[in-house]
């Protein structure tokens, strides 16, 4: 299945969840928040939240700001 | 001169941004400088590289309070969702709510900024917007929950100053009991001192301290600026006058009135 995460289309091995995508793009333990389709998603819901394909994955992390 | 806010105490009235500053030393030294009472930090995508995280492990050695922003926002659900991934990184129920209405002048949307406001508001926020200086607007925030207002004084880093400094005091003066700073714009420490002295409570700025040739000696002069114009403001600053007043007294002046 194909799934966008931070304006990138990649390919995965379908069934996934959450956890599973964000240990394939190596930021498990850090400090980072997800939304799914324009959705925010807890920290808490990352292995019961199945991701499809088409999906649209937000990763972000702290940064500067004004 | 401390400042409540929110449910913290914070040791300063001086509320300084951490974006655009030339090394990530003159952000520390910047910060050292202004000792200000509160961050403000934003949200971007993250990749494996892990920017954000080396930029939060400077950020979090000062052990100040965090405001985070969602700037660049311009819809609701974008503004409200980023709100929403920000409370759990930042662990914190803060919110800068910008909702971008113009490109070229990064006005906020007013009607936008309601609609955000009331959601995140609902969700348990508390919400810091950024607003122009409208009277209605404010009166509309303040309805919906809002407890601290924080107007423009200008575009964002433009260093205009303050735009209209007459919708500034209307809104200082009807809003006595809300807490209002003043929120962009912001170029020289004089006006910082102006916005503090008709009774702002804080200052928030970014650009005028990390794009000056010295940025921690300019977070330091915006530190002196604010403080001098709070402590004007307790103090009571005369009415300006149309005629001179004599300062000097001149009950028994020597040679008074005496013609050579």
């Amino acid at each position: 299945m194909k799934v966008t995460i931070n304006g990138q289309l990649k390919s995965f091995e379908s069934p996934l969840n959450l956890y599973d995508i964000l240990e394939q793009e190596e930021l498990i333990g850090m400090m980072i928040a997800v939304a799914q389709n324009g959705t925010f998603v807890p920290k808490s819901e990352y292995q019961a939240t199945s991701v499809n394909d088409g999906d649209d994955i937000e990763i972000v992390a702290p940064m500067q700001g004004g | 001169m401390v400042l409540n806010i929110g449910d913290q105490i914070l040791q300063s009235r001086f509320f300084l941004g951490t974006a655009g500053y030339p090394s990530p030393d003159a952000l520390a030294q910047s910060i050292e400088a202004a000792k200000p009472g509160l961050l403000t930090v934003s949200l971007r995508r993250e990749s494996k590289a892990g920017k954000g995280q080396d930029f939060w492990n400077i950020i979090k050695g000062f052990n100040l309070p965090v405001l985070p922003n969602t700037a660049g926002c311009q819809g609701v659900q974008e503004a409200v969702t980023t709100a929403e991934m920000a409370r759990e990184i930042f662990e914190t129920n803060w919110i800068k709510l910008e909702v971008i209405g113009d490109d070229y002048t990064l006005q906020p949307d007013p009607y936008r900024l309601l609609d955000a406001a009331e959601t995140l508001i609902q969700k348990g926020f508390e919400v810091f917007p950024y607003m122009t200086d409208d009277l209605i607007l404010a009166n509309r925030l303040t309805d919906l929950g809002c407890n601290i207002l924080m107007p423009w004084g200008a575009p964002i880093g433009s260093g205009r100053g303050l735009n209209n400094p007459f919708a500034l005091k209307l809104l200082r003066e009807r809003f006595a009991d809300k807490t209002l700073v003043i929120d962009a714009g912001i170029g020289a420490p004089s006006h910082a001192a102006a916005a503090m002295e008709m009774g702002y409570d804080a200052i928030l700025l970014n650009t005028a301290v990390s794009k000056a040739k010295d940025p921690a000696g300019m977070a330091k002069a915006f530190s002196y600026s604010i403080e001098a114009g709070r402590a004007a403001y307790l103090s009571g600053i005369i009415e300006p006058q149309e005629t001179a007043s004599a300062s000097t007294p001149l009950i028994d002046k020597p040679l008074w009135h005496q013609q050579t």
